[in-house]
């Protein structure tokens, strides 16, 4: 029953917020229907952790570990998202326009939940479709010519993905259907009888859904849209985008490479290992070169997104675990850089890395956090994402993989300097001019607080059920 | 080679879409594509009811009466509704590539399709999955270049949703079977599509005052080396 009230809620919330006498308390009713969805997600992962699978209507609502993961971060941001767009959304938006803007992020938490929840392919197929559509109605929600650009941008090159990936799930149906007979298709079912599925087709379905939801995802070379996305975008909805918008497309993949993995062909591990390195490549030489600080998060995103399938492209038990503890780890703590973003874009009202000198004498507050948060995203330690990364590197050396760890850990280096040397320019030095900082909002500065606190925990200290919950999530990505 | 009318009947449907697709190619007036979309949505849905009576299935007669009622009769609707009529009349001058140079580009694309599907017809030994799954991703890739060559916001959107036709043609091949709860969100995703990225385009055009999509550029920085 948790996991359909947890997908009702968003959906009831959306509604109210569209009722007219309603509109007035649109924030109001997304915060309580956010944080009850968060509630149920603990309640869910922790049935799966302590029996394995939680099933609601089998064969539609299910969740395994996975799905358990990927719900608790999905409904982590969305729930802490919107607590942030209560402060930031005042400012320098039309009051009467807001409830639009508050609908439209629970339909896409909506969305967000239902892929991981829903246990049918196809329908897993439409959610990511619902995903897509939702969020370039709040990417040009400033309606600025360049807000209207990036979400022009966003809808060609995403919804283009979306009959690419049809035809994958319709062939990947047509394989499971021969194999079995015409039994219900769910994920479990086709991980089961992958080794009787004809390899072709499976081969072709997995390589067209990997384009058409890669795209999404924003893997190179396929990545032009994010950046422009998750600039534009108001900061409470990049930190949907970045955190778990990407993410939940890749679950998808994962997912489906789970099955390829459990067939009798190996080869597509190094096909995604290649792909992998692209993304985190050109990530971090265009790292290296931004002038927007809310871009250099984004193309980190893209970097981080090519981690975790190269990652999960090395296909051993060691680097699965890696790959799922970056996901969490990614996921917390790009959505803490983009609240940080946007504290910084409220005091300074620019988003250029160069008219930002000596933040840390107009704010010590979110220069502090934006030193934490770079380096928590960049990987130094102690922070978790140093941890997952050094794991994956690990897992590979184990693997025998020497060129690939070679080549990812040299990359992520390149990426580590390019975001310390802009945000070092950021923090310190003199201000320019002495700029008149606005007030932070209250729930802003909570926000910002709350998103940096398991950042700084996970890194020192992971709790059993977290670590049981990624164990669990790790074994269900298949690798040997 | 086709064994029964139906099956033959739905060899000619799939001769018409990929016509349609063509002609979407190399149409310039902006009314004109809308029109050759619906006609080949029209087409799906006869191939859909052929092959439902051919094979005597529940699932792909409601299948083409949900390509007509989405396809054919809300997404016309929709576009009508959001965008005043003065967008249909606009012809497009300046395409990024010439029109004979595009549909030599189609045909290409089509030969490519043929090629890629060869292997998976050759194993299949079916006769409407051989006419289905060629054309149908044909139908795909002729949708993207439609998407990348046109210039204008609709045509653009239209490419998108031929893409979809195509990816639904060789499904009723392959996937005949599939859900019918599926089939139904996959429909009205995809005439939400058009209502998201109408609702854009008016936007758009409120904002700017047009509705070429080219003439959104100023997103370009550090990124135009790899573009």
């Amino acid at each position: 029953m948790a996991l359909i009230a947890l997908l009702a809620i968003p959906l009831i919330a959306a509604l109210l917020c569209w009722i007219r006498p309603l509109r007035a308390f649109a924030w109001g009713i997304t915060l309580l229907s956010t944080w009850i969805v968060f509630g149920l997600a603990v309640y869910v992962s922790a049935e799966v952790i302590a029996t394995g699978r939680f099933v609601a209507i089998p064969g539609w609502f299910e969740a395994d570990g996975l799905s358990a993961l990927v719900l608790l971060l999905v409904s982590f941001v969305s729930a802490l998202a919107s607590v942030f767009a209560g402060g930031y959304m005042r400012h320098g938006h039309e009051e009467n326009r807001l409830w639009w803007f508050y609908g439209n992020y629970n339909l896409l938490a909506f969305a967000l939940l239902a892929v991981p929840s829903l246990a049918e392919p196809n329908l897993v197929w439409v959610a990511v479709e619902l995903i897509t559509l939702f969020t370039v109605l709040l990417v040009g929600f400033d309606s600025t010519s360049s807000a209207l650009e990036a979400a022009w941008k966003f809808a060609v090159l995403t919804i283009m993905g979306a009959p690419i990936a049809l035809l994958g799930f319709f062939a990947l149906f047509w394989a499971y259907h021969s194999a079995t007979g015409g039994a219900w298709e769910t994920w479990e079912g086709l991980r089961l009888s992958a080794a009787s599925m004809d390899p072709n087709l499976l081969k072709l379905s997995f390589l067209l859904v990997f384009v058409g939801f890669g795209a999404k995802s924003g893997l190179a070379p396929m990545h032009t849209w994010l950046p422009d996305a998750h600039s534009q975008a108001p900061t409470p909805v990049c930190a949907v985008l970045s955190g778990v918008k990407t993410t939940v497309p890749l679950y998808v993949v994962l997912r489906l490479l789970s099955v390829v993995l459990a067939s009798p062909m190996g080869l597509l591990g190094n096909w995604m290992i290649v792909m992998g390195l692209i993304s985190v490549g050109i990530a971090a030489f265009l790292l290296l070169q931004v002038r927007d600080y809310k871009r250099m998060f984004a193309y980190s995103t893209v970097e981080h997104m090519g981690i975790i399938l190269t990652a999960a492209g090395l296909a051993t038990q060691a680097s699965d675990f890696g790959a799922v503890s970056q996901m969490l780890n990614h996921t917390i703590t790009k959505s803490l850089c983009f609240y940080v973003a946007g504290v910084i874009l409220l005091i300074l009202g620019t988003r250029e890395i160069r008219s930002v000198r000596g933040l840390f004498r107009m704010s010590p507050f979110a220069a502090s956090a934006l030193l934490l948060c770079s380096l928590a995203i960049a990987g130094a330690p102690p922070f978790p994402i140093f941890l997952s990364e050094f794991s994956i590197l690990s897992a590979g050396v184990r693997a025998g993989q020497l060129t690939v760890v070679a080549i990812l850990a040299v990359l992520i280096v390149i990426a580590f300097i390019g975001i310390m040397f802009n945000v070092n320019r950021m923090v310190f030095g003199k201000p320019e001019a002495s700029c008149p900082a606005a007030a932070l909002p209250l729930s802003c500065r909570f926000t910002v607080l709350a998103a940096a606190a398991p950042v700084v925990l996970l890194g020192i200290y992971i709790p059993p059920p977290v670590q049981e919950l990624l164990q669990l999530a790790a074994s269900q990505l298949g690798g040997h | 080679m086709p064994t029964t009318i139906p099956e033959a009947l739905n060899t000619l449907c799939a001769g018409l879409i990929l016509i349609t697709a063509f002609a979407m190619v190399a149409t310039r007036q902006v009314q004109g594509v809308v029109r050759y979309f619906i006609v080949q949505s029209v087409l799906l849905a006869a191939s859909s009811f052929l092959l439902a009576y051919d094979h005597n299935s529940i699932h792909l007669w409601a299948l083409g009466a949900i390509t007509i009622a989405a396809k054919v009769l809300a997404i016309p609707w929709v576009l009508k509704r959001l965008l005043p009529s003065d967008f249909y009349e606009r012809r497009e001058i300046a395409q990024a590539v010439n029109i004979p140079a595009s549909l030599l580009l189609a045909l290409v694309l089509t030969i490519f399709a043929e090629f890629l599907t060869g292997p998976l017809v050759a194993a299949a030994q079916n006769v409407v999955v051989s006419v289905n799954l060629p054309i149908g991703l044909a139908g795909i890739l002729i949708g993207a270049y439609t998407l990348i060559a046109r210039r204008e916001a609709i045509p653009q959107l239209i490419g998108i949703l031929a893409m979809e036709n195509g990816a639904f043609f060789a499904g009723i091949a392959i996937a005949p079977e599939l859900p019918l709860i599926a089939e139904l969100a996959v429909a009205i995703d995809v005439v939400l599509i058009a209502v998201v990225v109408g609702l854009l385009t008016r936007t758009i055009r409120k904002t700017l005052g047009t509705t070429e999509a080219a003439s959104l550029s100023e997103l370009r920085e550090e990124a135009d080396a790899w573009r």
